[in-house]
């Protein structure tokens, strides 16, 4: 069941659309934002609130790599792996983030504090390697410079 | 018509349409996977490149897709041109990345389009080395097979699924090389044409899952062009045998008709050829049983019941013209009747009378689909005559094509046209009982009893035509709906009117038929389509045979010697108490079935009929239109279509000038001559004298294999292929190498072209009529002239007013579920509902009755128990009942009943 703040934030966004399946991406961003991640249940609850089958909702979800479908942790890493990162040396970041947080890409660790996902291009390439943690872009991080600032994500 | 270059020569075609189809009409093999001829061109797969240039002096070009590129004057364009033959070549290997490669286990292998297509582009050796993604697979239900990994994104299953055929629960997920089709998770695919998958996927994605159980390669399958026997629409089929049992139904294109699509009934329920239940030998009741005995001895038994004289003939809608005509023969005109519900008979008749008195027109599926504004009285198509379901879809697309045109966007360019077209929909007016599986797309929709529906339709014709009869104390709220509707049919071009026996209400039927009157006076080519239950309700009907009801009251005073029941369940058309009079008030039954239905199984004696696939013979379509089917394969034993054994009959009670219908051009003959509006049948299709270069037309493709082995088990000399007298094919791979009259199309084959897509070759243009023209020839066209008198038929009935103590009960229909046949093919069988009666949510709470609750239900005599399912849409006051549905008695509806909790 979605909770009613969950229903009144999705129903204030009607008057934005021309229809309510228009409300797909926004109703699932705003269940993920106060769940972490979009469960089977609330997909189909969002899809009987807008009126569309949960197969369209989910292909929708499925399609965008920031709906989770999955539950993930707390904080969510995503380490670009596009060409300009690729030619700084991601491969490096990204070992040793696997190698610090004892989990494979796509895993989540024990204490459910990090989950490690790949992402294309952040328009960031001027500064790569880049990864984001949660909202925050981060820069030319360089394998020393990791503990920093994974020590800001409690 | 537009002169286009290719390769430098130069062709004449037609301007609306794009190069791809241009090239396929003009006989090219250029590969394509995502344009399909019915669902038009996206541009997702980029196989069907070609070189464009700017005029003859460009040397160079450039590489386009054809499937974008319009027709225009003076077009050149290049398939050839070793640069875009190459580019097509590495198309098909990126496409094929991630392919398993694992066409020896595959259904789909040698019919692939994929197969076809990668050896067109010359794509022969893989050098991708990498992992390869997967998949898991889904269990979709029990027609349709799931095998993602050879999936090649061509989007087509979902375009089809969702866009044409409306279905919601197939999707494709995920991204790049990651997407998924299918499923949100594992389940029966909802659609009711869900089987077209098959076709559509390009790939073994999807595949019949049916023809699993008893697996055999396209090219091993020994086909014949058949027709559908699971509704009146008489789609165009082409069945497969090996061994003796039938393994599979494909699509059998018809330019009119079915056009590229069957409905799932008529795909996947062959099977009942294959049933347990199946009478194979002659059957004698002895020692109070029905035991196997010989042919020879049952014709001598029938040789001395047949002496005796006072012989009634009941025949049969699912039997063909010859058979019933045989019927009529051996028990002569006066003693045969028809073996259909009374009111069924009456409203066949009626309809009929109207399209032949006109002055509308009954349009052909095709024109269905063409019709911009629409009107259904009293129908649930999707389950009544599911393939016109599908047409009327498309039908809602016409008027929201001129938003497109406006914007000059082709119409083939399909999502461009969808997306310009948004949620607008043309005008589709659906009057039913409840809910019905066209109301997503429907603008309006009217729930209520059938004298409403009727009320409503007289309203419309009232407000078209001031001189059509008036509807007395019409509520406000149905006058301005029949206002609205009257509007959107008189605005509209090509404006249809679709209705039906369904409610068993003639003045659904006059109010339907009034309304396509009074567009017609208003200068609309109306048309005005009606369906009918069965394979041959129009063709038995045509031949005149007396009421059901007569042959019950002849046999109550004892006035016979011998029934004889065509193919025909008769507790299935009349109260059960009916039908056990009346075969008990004769002294012998007969009764001539492929199945042993609860009918047979009273007989005295039963002969082994044949079904469809194990005869020949001619349907009339419930637009009138006189098709042939022919044998697939040569049963064992016993079993003869019934037009043979009724000769045998004939014989054998000493009836002479039987010896002279040896074969189906001789029944025929008899038949045309013996009734007049029969006569065009024998021009439905080639005779058997037919020949192509000296030869007959092959059953099986040419690279039929193992025939001198199959049988080895049984003798080492390979047997003589059977005979076939009665048409124009050989039950053989060999015969006339090319291809046949559009009549004699057993398969659909072409050089190069294995898949079903093969079709493309057999057509005067893509998607257009078949070389030669589309089979079968119409019966029903209206009498010229009769425009002018063609008065107004019926009247208003009164308003419908509900009972208190008793609900107006309604018959309602299943496509899986309602029709005798399909119900014996175990895949079908797995969607038939548990029995039930439906009330209105509404009634249910006064009786106290939940979902699932039994109650007993006391209606036109009869007394059930049934549970109740509850329909929130159901207008108070009605109750339906399931009709023909396993577990639900016959009993002659609408009427009025009672329902109590036990
Ligand atoms: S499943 Fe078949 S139709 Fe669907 S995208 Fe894949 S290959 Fe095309
Ligand atoms: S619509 Fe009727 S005739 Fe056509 S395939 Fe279905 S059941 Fe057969
Ligand atoms: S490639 Fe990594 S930010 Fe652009
Ligand atoms: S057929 Fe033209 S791009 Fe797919």
């Amino acid at each position: 069941m979605l909770s009613p703040e969950e229903l009144r934030e999705i129903e204030s966004e009607f008057p934005h659309y021309p229809n309510k399946q228009a409300v797909c991406i926004d109703a699932m961003k705003i269940v993920q934002k106060h769940r972490g991640w979009v469960s089977d249940e609330n997909l189909k609850d969002i899809a009987e609130l807008l009126g569309m089958s949960v197969d369209e909702l989910d292909g929708v979800a499925t399609f965008y790599n920031l709906i989770f479908r999955k539950p993930v942790g707390r904080h969510v890493i995503m380490v670009c792996d596009s060409v300009s990162c690729w030619v700084m040396g991601y491969e490096r970041l990204r070992k040793e983030l696997k190698n610090r947080l004892g989990i494979q890409m796509g895993e989540t660790t024990a204490d459910g504090r990090f989950t490690l996902l790949p992402i294309v291009c952040l328009g960031a390439c001027d500064r790569a390697p880049a990864m984001t943690v949660d909202e925050d872009l981060h820069l030319n991080v360089d394998p020393q410079k990791l503990d920093g600032v994974l020590e800001k994500y409690k | 018509m537009t002169k286009v270059y290719v390769d430098n020569r130069p062709f004449e075609v037609r301007p609306d349409q794009c190069m791809l189809q241009a090239c396929l009409t003009l006989g090219f093999d250029l590969p394509y996977f995502c344009w399909h001829p019915a669902l038009g061109s996206v541009g997702a797969c980029r196989q069907c490149a070609v070189k464009q240039y700017k005029d003859e002096n460009d040397k160079k070009g450039r590489i386009v897709m054809s499937c974008m590129t319009p027709v225009a004057e003076g077009l050149r364009i290049s398939i050839h041109d070793p640069e875009v033959v190459a580019f097509r070549a590495a198309i098909i290997e990126g496409l094929m990345e991630s392919h398993p490669h694992d066409c020896p286990v595959c259904d789909e292998g040698g019919e692939c389009h994929l197969q076809d297509m990668t050896v067109m582009t010359g794509h022969n050796y893989r050098r991708y080395r990498f992992n390869k993604r997967t998949f898991r697979n889904q269990d979709l239900g029990p027609f349709v097979n799931h095998e993602m990994n050879r999936c090649i994104q061509c989007y087509r299953c979902v375009r089809y699924y969702r866009e044409y055929a409306g279905g919601r629960d197939l999707k494709e997920f995920s991204m790049r090389n990651q997407v998924y089709f299918g499923r949100y998770e594992d389940g029966t695919l909802e659609n009711e044409f869900a089987g077209n998958l098959v076709e559509i996927c390009p790939t073994g994605v999807f595949t019949d899952k049916t023809l699993k159980r008893h697996y055999t390669r396209k090219w091993d399958l020994q086909f014949a062009p058949s027709i559908c026997v699971h509704c009146g629409l008489g789609c165009n089929t082409s069945p497969g045998e090996r061994y003796g049992s039938l393994r599979r139904i494909v699509n059998r294109y018809h330019g009119e008709l079915n056009g590229y699509f069957l409905c799932d009934r008529g795909r996947f329920s062959y099977e009942f050829v294959n049933s347990e239940r199946r009478v194979r030998q002659p059957l004698l009741r002895q020692d109070n049983g029905l035991r196997p005995t010989s042919k020879a001895a049952v014709l001598d038994r029938l040789k001395s019941i047949l002496a005796f004289g006072k012989v009634l003939g009941i025949g049969s809608p699912r039997a063909s013209l010859e058979a019933n005509f045989a019927l009529r023969a051996l028990v002569g005109a006066e003693r045969f009747f028809a073996g259909t519900a009374p009111a069924e008979q009456r409203l066949t008749s009626l309809m009929l009378q109207i399209l032949r008195e006109g002055p509308a027109r009954t349009p052909s599926l095709h024109e269905i689909e063409l019709s911009d504004a629409v009107l259904i009285l009293g129908e649930d198509v999707t389950q009544t005559a599911p393939r016109m379901a599908l047409a009327l879809r498309q039908s809602v697309r016409q008027q929201t094509f001129q938003i497109a045109e406006k914007l000059k966007i082709p119409l083939w360019l399909d999502h461009a046209v969808r997306e310009a077209v948004q949620e607008e929909k043309g005008p589709l007016f659906i009057a039913a009982p409840y809910v019905t599986r066209l109301d997503d797309v429907a603008r309006e929709t009217y729930r209520a009893a059938p004298q409403e529906i009727a009320r409503l339709g007289f309203a419309v014709a009232h407000a078209l035509d001031g001189s059509a009869p008036e509807v007395a104390g019409l509520s406000e709220e149905l006058r301005n709906l029949a206002g609205r509707v009257a509007q959107a049919l008189r605005d509209a071009k090509r404006p249809l009117v679709v209705s039906g026996p369904s409610l068993n209400s003639e003045s659904v039927i006059y109010a339907a038929a009034n309304v396509a009157s009074a567009l017609c006076r208003a200068g609309k080519p109306a048309g005005l389509s009606f369906t009918t239950p069965e394979c041959n309700s129009v063709g038995l009907n045509l031949m005149g045979a007396r009421p059901l009801a007569e042959a019950m009251e002849a046999a109550q005073k004892g006035e016979v010697e011998a029934l004889v029941i065509l193919e025909n369940d008769l507790y299935r058309r009349a109260p059960r108490q009916q039908v056990d009079a009346l075969l008990k008030g004769a002294k012998h039954v007969i009764v001539l079935d492929s199945l042993l239905t609860p009918t047979a199984s009273q007989a005295e004696i039963v002969l082994p009929a044949g079904t469809f696939a194990e005869s020949d013979g001619t349907l009339v379509n419930n637009e009138g239109r006189a098709q042939r089917f022919f044998q697939v394969f040569v049963p064992q034993g016993d079993i003869r279509e019934s037009w043979r054994w009724l000769r045998e009959m004939m014989i054998a009670a000493g009836r002479r000038e039987a010896a002279a219908l040896e074969t189906l051009d001789h029944v025929d003959e008899a038949l045309a001559q013996a009734l007049p509006a029969l006569a065009a049948v024998t021009k439905a299709a080639p005779s058997a004298s037919f020949r192509e270069a000296g030869a007959k037309i092959p059953r099986a493709p040419h690279r039929y294999s193992g025939r001198t082995a199959m049988h080895a088990n049984i003798n080492v000399s390979e047997p003589k292929p059977p005979d076939d007298p009665d048409s124009p094919l050989s039950f053989s791979m060999e015969g006339y190498p090319d291809q046949p009259p559009s009549p004699l199309i057993p398969f659909f084959w072409s050089p190069a072209w294995n898949s079903i897509q093969a079709v493309n070759k057999f057509q005067e243009e893509i998607a257009g009529p078949l070389r030669g023209g589309d089979p079968g020839v119409r019966l029903i066209e209206p009498t010229p002239g009769s425009e002018a008198n063609g008065a107004y038929r019926g009247a208003p009935p009164e308003a419908f007013s509900v009972r208190e103590e008793e609900r107006f009960f309604v018959p309602l229909y299943h496509i899986f579920g309602s029709e005798e046949l399909s119900q014996q093919a175990p895949a079908v069988a797995e969607l038939i509902p548990k029995p039930y009666i439906a009330i209105a949510t509404e009634d249910a709470a006064r009786l106290q009755l939940k979902e699932g609750d039994e109650a007993e239900v006391r209606l036109n005599g009869s007394t059930q128990r049934l549970a109740i399912r509850l329909r929130e849409e159901m207008p108070k006051g009605l109750a339906g009942l399931p009709v023909g549905l396993p577990g639900v008695e016959t009993v002659e509806l609408p009427a009025w009943g009672k329902i109590t909790r036990v």
